[in-house]
């Protein structure tokens, strides 16, 4: 048991550039084209934001990444030596689950349907209790175990249901506006700890938020997404694009201030050539534009 | 069986002389944590409308078996039960619209050719023992039938439950963790299926529903955890089985009606409780 946890622990080696590429991406949903020509390619370590408006496949985006829903074109996993991942672990946190509040689950209930093969109506096993304590550490919210789910407020949910998708450590970290109703300072305590868990064990992270001001302080990347891909590049790209002016009618000089440090990576990345290459042909044009 | 006969037979009741008291006595107390397990998970599916759709769907099962002339209608209605769960399962999956929309249209759509065939070939007073029930009627083969399927749910909820649990909390998240959310679905349903109409002529179609629902509705109230959740509904449908079987010996009543009374007292105490607690 305790080698277990020790693993959990231990940061994975740095992974020296695995990279998830979705090339012609696309969803279509009885018959209705949600998505399409979507093309990209991110590294481990990377904080991705998804941002569009509403009905935009932001959601619809991740469920096809999960597998939920079909989707055409394709979906690698590589490393950087270009050889293919088996399945990723895929951890996920859904758009505020909508639960009963009637509903008696706690928990503990939670990590243990996830983590153990012992049935949850016969109560739990001791080993799944330690682990679930472990992983709630992670997230500072050791003292929830025994509540119920219903009883937690939005911000410390939400921080369970991310300790829950870290458990086990996954290689790609799907948020799905993780931070919608949570008050200002859930929403402080989540992105510090969201830092804390990416630079600790080098996690892909795809972020949905409605937030542009918040995200552009804490992607690397972010992606406009209307039904297709309408713009991608570094928050600063992105922010003082017209597509994104079209879209929300933002003002990029207004946002600009609230933004503290562009772009701020907190990993060092392992880039693999064709990356490199691309960064810093991004990097030029966003260079060219701004001059 | 012998065993259990001998037993009850030296209770010092009325209703404990009589044999089919004693086989009622034993399928209430085998039917009635059956039904508080699934009725668990029914509800946190939010499958209510689907297993009364099963229900009703019983009636078509008979009327398909009476018109095909089979003496026990039960095959017939197994089968219809299990097609229409697939036909609800693949509408689920391919069209866009609400599951609601999807099981109260073939719901209704099962119904009304229940109906027709029926009126067309007579008969529809014949089979009102289904919509009442009547468990007094239980016989010792189809205890047996019973204990076997109980013995395989009980192994299903064993190995399957907490797969089952995560699907019923979030689909995306289950998917995340690398369950075939359509599987477990279809898996639960037709083992829903399988139970209800099994279970009908004993209970009746009306009230089947009701039966499952009920116990885990009022445990639901209470409890804090899964676990005290499903003993809590286990606990309150044996108590509501017993008690309703022996009032409604007593009172000349259905069975199956009776017992769903019963429960229902169960589940205001709970409503009380909860709302007094705030």
């Amino acid at each position: 048991m305790s080698t277990v946890i020790d693993k959990l622990k231990r940061p994975p080696p740095p992974c020296g550039g695995c990279c998830t590429r979705l090339t012609d991406f696309g969803v279509s949903i009885g018959g209705a084209l949600i998505l399409r020509d979507f093309n990209l390619h991110v590294h481990c370590g990377e904080l991705t934001a998804i941002i569009g408006p509403n009905g935009a496949g932001k959601t619809t985006l991740l469920k096809a990444m999960l597998g939920e829903i079909p989707h055409s074109g394709e979906l690698h996993f590589v490393h950087s030596d270009g050889s293919s991942f088996g399945k990723p672990r895929i951890g996920y946190v859904p758009q505020k689950l909508d639960i009963d509040k009637t509903a008696p689950i706690s928990v503990i209930d939670l990590f243990a349907s996830v983590n153990s093969s012992f049935p949850l109506w016969l109560g739990h096993a001791s080993s799944s209790k330690k682990k679930t304590m472990d992983m709630l550490k992670m997230v500072e919210a050791e003292s929830y175990a025994d509540m119920k789910i219903s009883q937690l407020s939005c911000g410390q949910f939400q921080r369970v249901m991310l300790a829950l998708a870290l458990s086990p450590i996954p290689d790609l970290l799907l948020l799905d506006e993780p931070i919608a109703g949570v008050d200002k300072s859930g929403i402080e305590v989540f992105y510090r700890i969201v830092s804390r868990l990416r630079r600790e064990y080098d996690l892909s992270i795809f972020l949905i938020s409605h937030d542009i001001a918040e995200v552009a302080n804490f992607a690397d990347r972010i992606i406009l997404l209307n039904r297709a891909m309408l713009c991608e590049g570094s928050p600063e790209k992105v922010l003082s694009s017209p597509e994104l002016k079209t879209i929300f009618g933002i003002n990029y000089s207004a946002v600009k201030s609230e933004i503290k440090k562009l772009g701020g990576s907190a990993v060092e990345r392992h880039e693999c050539p064709e990356c490199a290459s691309r960064i810093e042909r991004e990097n030029r044009n966003s260079d060219t534009g701004n001059n | 069986m012998e065993l259990w006969h001998t037993l009850i037979s030296q209770m010092p009741f009325e209703w404990a002389r009589y044999e089919f008291m004693r086989n009622a006595l034993l399928a209430v107390l085998l039917v009635s944590p059956l039904f508080a397990l699934l009725g668990c998970m029914v509800i946190n599916n939010q499958m209510t409308f689907f297993s009364e759709a099963l229900g009703h769907a019983a009636l078509t099962g008979i009327a398909i078996g009476a018109v095909a002339g089979l003496a026990d209608p039960t095959w017939a209605m197994l089968v219809f039960a299990g097609a229409l769960t697939v036909v609800i399962t693949v509408l689920r999956r391919y069209s866009a619209a609400s599951t609601d929309t999807i099981v109260g249209l073939v719901m209704a759509f099962s119904v009304a050719l229940g109906l027709v065939i029926l009126s067309k070939y007579g008969g529809i007073g014949k089979y009102s023992k289904f919509l009442v029930g009547d468990i007094l009627t239980i016989s010792k083969p189809e205890i047996t039938r019973l204990i076997i399927v109980i013995g395989a749910v009980l192994i299903l909820w064993v190995i399957f439950f907490n797969k089952l649990f995560i699907v019923s909390l979030n689909r995306s998240l289950a998917q995340s963790r690398g369950i075939n959310v359509w599987l477990v679905e279809f898996i639960f349903s037709m083992t829903v299926a399988l139970v209800v109409t099994i279970s009908i002529q004993w209970i009746g179609l009306l009230v089947i529903n009701s039966m499952l629902i009920l116990p885990a509705a009022a445990s639901r109230n209470i409890a804090g955890n899964i676990s005290d959740y499903t003993l809590g509904a286990v606990i309150i449908s044996v108590i509501a089985g017993v008690s309703g079987l022996i009032v409604s010996f007593c009172f000349g009543t259905a069975t199956g009606a009776t017992i769903v009374l019963v429960s229902m007292g169960f589940f205001i105490a709970s409503l009380i409780w909860r709302m007094r607690r705030g």
